[in-house]
């Protein structure tokens, strides 16, 4: 089905997508957090809400694709597209008879270091929705049958990427930043390596990597904690207690002398720049976070401002910050038609230089902090992404208190703080890839 | 950061339309509240649809005019003045709004279609009457200097390289509408043809704005938590002072489509086209102008033939013939005229369109002669009504839902009986609605291919 090829479209869009992760402001609902332990000693935390009557869960286990084979990615990948694919005695057919009969949706997805799961259901059917769950995380089928049509859909995917200049400038990206690094790994793999994987891979990764040890679990919805603490361990008790997990060295992204330039013969280029950034952990992450929302948050930031509104040079730009468990970047994407493609780098550069030299002024750091804290409260009015933001907050092991704290995080960036990590940030040497009709001869120099 | 929605997007509006109640068991409870509606003395339609979870509204404001009510000749000219609409006005000079909305901690953006043209900002509930004070103020207030629009109308054509020139896949939409649509302007995209977009100039879009950008001609929707008569004490200071366009008429008349009488194919060929697909569009009665029970059964029949992995399609195509990758079908029912009924399939590799296309006539055959089997018939029902329950967790699905059925011409009555309709549709209603209407005289075929053939070769 569509929805699937989709999806797997979504997943490759990877730091991109991801990096839409680092603005999820907090919930409203902030003081009613549950810290729910099942007897089995799973955790989850809970927002109880009856106000509809429906329950969403989101969960994470570690793994994603730096835990595929060495020299075979997308493993990973394509366990995600199985195992909502038939499950202990139901068949593919059978086990989406079983969900669409009740609207319940379940659905994997993986990233370069988690293999996520969303569940969405009525209230009504919950014990048949977490039975469903239950089956696809601890009894896998992985038929023959379904292996190949969902191998048939990864590789139509990637047939479609190999000429898209956003998949093509993306995977560029990567290999340029991590090199042999399991994060340059293409999380869907490649038409040769996906071509190979076999039951017995998708087996193995499930085993080694679907545990109960670093599972985090949201959960958003029509549900006491009783009824939860009950479902946790029916639904992931009987999964192995520790993940066999291959260590990922922390590395630093880095930043070629020349740009990238790849040919493809599309009238827009698509263009990707980053450095590396501030690590999750860092004490001026929240200082960067404030930072960034100043140069490109939206239809006030700057680049938003000069590139676009002034100069009409694009349609969009972004600029994000992104984490790993083990590097970080900041990164960001725009399109322009050939001829003015250097003209959009150099304005881009100039206002990166420009806010690392002088840093912001008092004015707008006042105004990005109003932003930010009036917004908490915005992005979280519905069940499936206040569960997401919480599985985030687990993820980034910032605490079950961190909604109360966030707000004082903000305020207590000073413009001093602000100077200091905009130098940090953007006094740095940039990595850009432009994918497009050849606008300058390959290997000219980078600028900074 | 405006933008028009994909036709992707507004399908999954469609395909899920309207809002209603719970599944089999659940399904006696009227779990829809009624939105309360009323309307000023200048005309504007008021929409107030309560959530009181967490103190945020969204603000909407729909007006009823799209890319189809564009003059022949200035195609894209509704979604290049949703771009100007961000340029300010005597009272709020260019950036003030958006200003205000960041520094709230505000979200904001707009959307064009065929039939409607939409703002809309969401931020915490105190600070409505301020949105209220800026969006009243730019219907008529909007002031435009050459050095804003021609900067805008670049950004609008990177916006088209973007959406258009760098996708295969839309040139080849773009391709079947036109044509699919023989006289009604549903044929020209909404972005506009390029051509088109490169000479549009600042006194078109003043003309237009002032044609159609009028309190009579809009529907507010507000979602959230907010109490009706708070609303509307807000609407009459700011709306309400807002004279009504007594030229705008009431109906919105479009040039219709004849009888289609014969099926038409296009190709779009593209080096840069990896994986091939089929497309085939009919055309059929959208929910305004065909009967309710015709437009649940349309509704119900894309989603037997091409929602999930149990559908009609998928099953035939990929699980047990397996000579396609993947099927799907969707029903565009939120339109004032004859709207679009789609299927696709994406091939596997080797097997040609012919061998595709005669599985989905196959399929549609089958339904248009036996109807669907008692199961799958409550199977899909189910989904489509519980689809109503989930959006009720999202305030700004709920708020699009109300806005664009409402602008295209149904009543809050139809869109709350809605889940009833799709309940109430029987298999002979789905068998007769494949019968008359996936008609291939009614339809276009677009079948997106590899270019092969060198350049300079081409007419060989």
């Amino acid at each position: 089905m569509s929805a699937r090829v989709m999806r797997a479209g979504r997943r490759t869009l990877g730091a991109l997508a991801l990096s839409l992760l680092a603005i999820l402001p907090v919930p409203a609902s902030a003081t009613n957090i549950q810290r729910v332990v099942s007897a089995g000693g799973i955790e989850a935390w809970l927002v109880q809400d009856a106000t509809v009557p429906v329950i969403a869960m989101e969960f994470a286990f570690a793994g994603g694709s730096t835990q595929d084979p060495a020299g075979k990615p997308g493993v990973s990948n394509m366990v995600a597209g199985l195992l909502d694919e038939g499950a202990g005695d139901l068949d593919s057919k059978a086990f989406r008879e079983r969900m669409e009969r009740r609207a319940i949706d379940i659905s994997f997805s993986d990233s370069r270091e988690y293999l996520r799961g969303s569940l969405r259901t009525l209230k009504e059917n919950r014990d048949e929705a977490f039975d469903l769950l239950r089956l696809s995380v601890t009894k896998p089928r992985f038929d023959d049958e379904a292996i190949e049509r969902i191998r048939a859909q990864i590789l139509s995917t990637l047939r479609r990427q190999s000429t898209s200049p956003n998949d093509i400038a993306s995977r560029r990206f990567f290999e340029a930043a991590y090199g042999d690094h399991p994060y340059a790994w293409p999380p869907m793999g490649t038409m040769e390596s996906v071509g190979g994987i076999s039951a017995d891979d998708l087996r193995s990764y499930t085993k080694r990597n679907l545990a109960r040890e670093q599972l985090k679990v949201a959960v958003v919805g029509d549900i006491d904690a009783a009824s939860l603490r009950e479902q946790l361990d029916r639904i992931f008790g009987d999964l192995p207690a520790k993940p066999e997990l291959r260590p990922v060295a922390p590395v630093t992204a880095a930043v070629p002398p020349a740009r990238v330039n790849v040919t493809l013969d599309v009238p827009q280029t698509v263009i990707i720049f980053g450095a590396p950034g501030i690590m999750r952990a860092d004490p001026d992450f929240m200082t960067a976070f404030v930072l960034n929302h100043i140069l490109a948050g939206g239809m006030t930031s700057r680049l938003y401002n000069e590139v676009r509104e002034k100069r009409g040079l694009v349609y969009g730009i972004s600029e994000t910050l992104v984490w790993f468990s083990g590097s970080a970047l900041v990164l960001g994407s725009t399109a322009t038609r050939a001829d003015r493609a250097n003209d959009t780098i150099q304005t881009t550069e100039d206002e990166i230089k420009r806010i690392a030299t002088e840093g912001p002024t008092q004015r707008e750091l006042d105004e990005a902090k109003a932003y930010l804290k009036g917004s908490q409260m915005l992005s979280l009015d519905t069940s499936s992404k206040i569960a997401t933001a919480l599985l985030q907050y687990q993820i980034d092991k910032l605490g079950i208190d961190y909604i109360d704290r966030r707000n004082s995080l903000v305020d207590a960036v000073t413009l001093a703080d602000a100077k200091r990590v905009a130098k940090r940030l953007w006094d740095q040497k940039f990595l850009t890839v432009a994918v497009g009709r050849v606008v300058q001869p390959t290997g000219a120099p980078a600028r900074n | 950061m405006t933008f028009f929605f994909r036709p992707a997007l507004l399908l999954l509006l469609a395909a899920a339309l309207l809002p209603g109640s719970a599944t089999s068991s659940a399904a006696q409870a009227q779990v829809v509240q009624r939105p309360a509606s009323f309307t000023l003395a200048n005309g504007l339609q008021i929409v107030v649809i309560p959530d009181h979870r967490t103190p945020v509204v969204t603000h909407m404001i729909w007006y009823k005019v799209g890319s189809a009510d564009e003059t022949p000749g200035k195609s894209g000219l509704a979604h290049f003045l949703e771009h100007l609409m961000f340029k300010g006005t005597e009272k709020f000079p260019a950036g003030q709004f958006s200003k205000t909305v960041i520094r709230i901690g505000g979200q904001e953006n707009a959307f064009t279609y065929y039939d409607y043209t939409g703002y809309y900002q969401r931020v915490p509930r105190d600070k409505l009457a301020t949105l209220m004070e800026f969006e009243a103020d730019r219907m008529t207030g909007l002031t435009l200097k050459d050095e804003e629009v021609l900067p805008e109308r670049n950004v609008v054509l990177e916006e088209y390289n973007m959406r258009v020139a760098n996708s295969p896949d839309a040139q080849l939409t773009e391709q079947i509408m036109a044509a699919l649509y023989l006289n009604h302007p549903y044929g020209r995209p909404v972005i506009g043809w390029k051509h088109e977009i490169e000479q549009l100039n600042r006194e078109d879009a003043l003309a237009f704005y002032k044609r159609f950008y009028a309190p009579n001609n809009a529907i507010l929707v507000v979602a959230g938590d907010v109490q009706p008569d708070e609303v509307r004490a807000l609407a009459e200071k700011t709306y309400g002072l807002q004279a009504r366009q007594p030229a705008i008429p009431a109906e919105r008349k479009r040039p219709q489509e004849p009888t289609p009488v014969s099926p038409r194919t296009v190709t779009l060929a593209d080096a840069r086209v990896e994986q091939p697909s089929l497309r085939r569009y009919y055309l059929v009665p959208s929910a305004v102008t065909a009967p309710a029970e015709e437009s649940a059964a349309l509704e119900v029949l894309a989603n037997v033939l091409g929602h999930g992995s149990n559908s009609y399609l998928y099953r035939a195509l990929v699980v047990d013939r397996q000579i396609a990758i993947s099927t799907s079908a969707w029903y565009m029912g939120s339109a004032l005229d004859a709207t679009q009924f789609a299927v696709s399939a994406v091939p596997k590799p080797g097997i040609g369109f012919a061998d595709i296309e005669d599985g989905i006539d196959k399929v549609i055959a089958d339904v248009a002669q036996n109807g669907v089997k008692a199961d799958d018939l409550e199977r899909v029902k189910t989904q489509i009504v519980s689809e109503a329950i989930y959006a009720r967790d999202n305030q700004s699905t709920m708020a699009r839902w109300y806005g664009g059925a409402l602008t295209v011409g149904l009543t809050i009555d139809q869109i709350v009986n809605w889940p009833d309709r799709v309940r109430a549709v029987t298999s002979d209603q789905v068998r007769d609605a494949a019968k008359t209407w996936l008609d291939k005289r009614r339809s276009v075929t677009g079948y997106l291919i590899k270019d092969t053939a060198k350049r300079e070769d081409k007419r060989s």
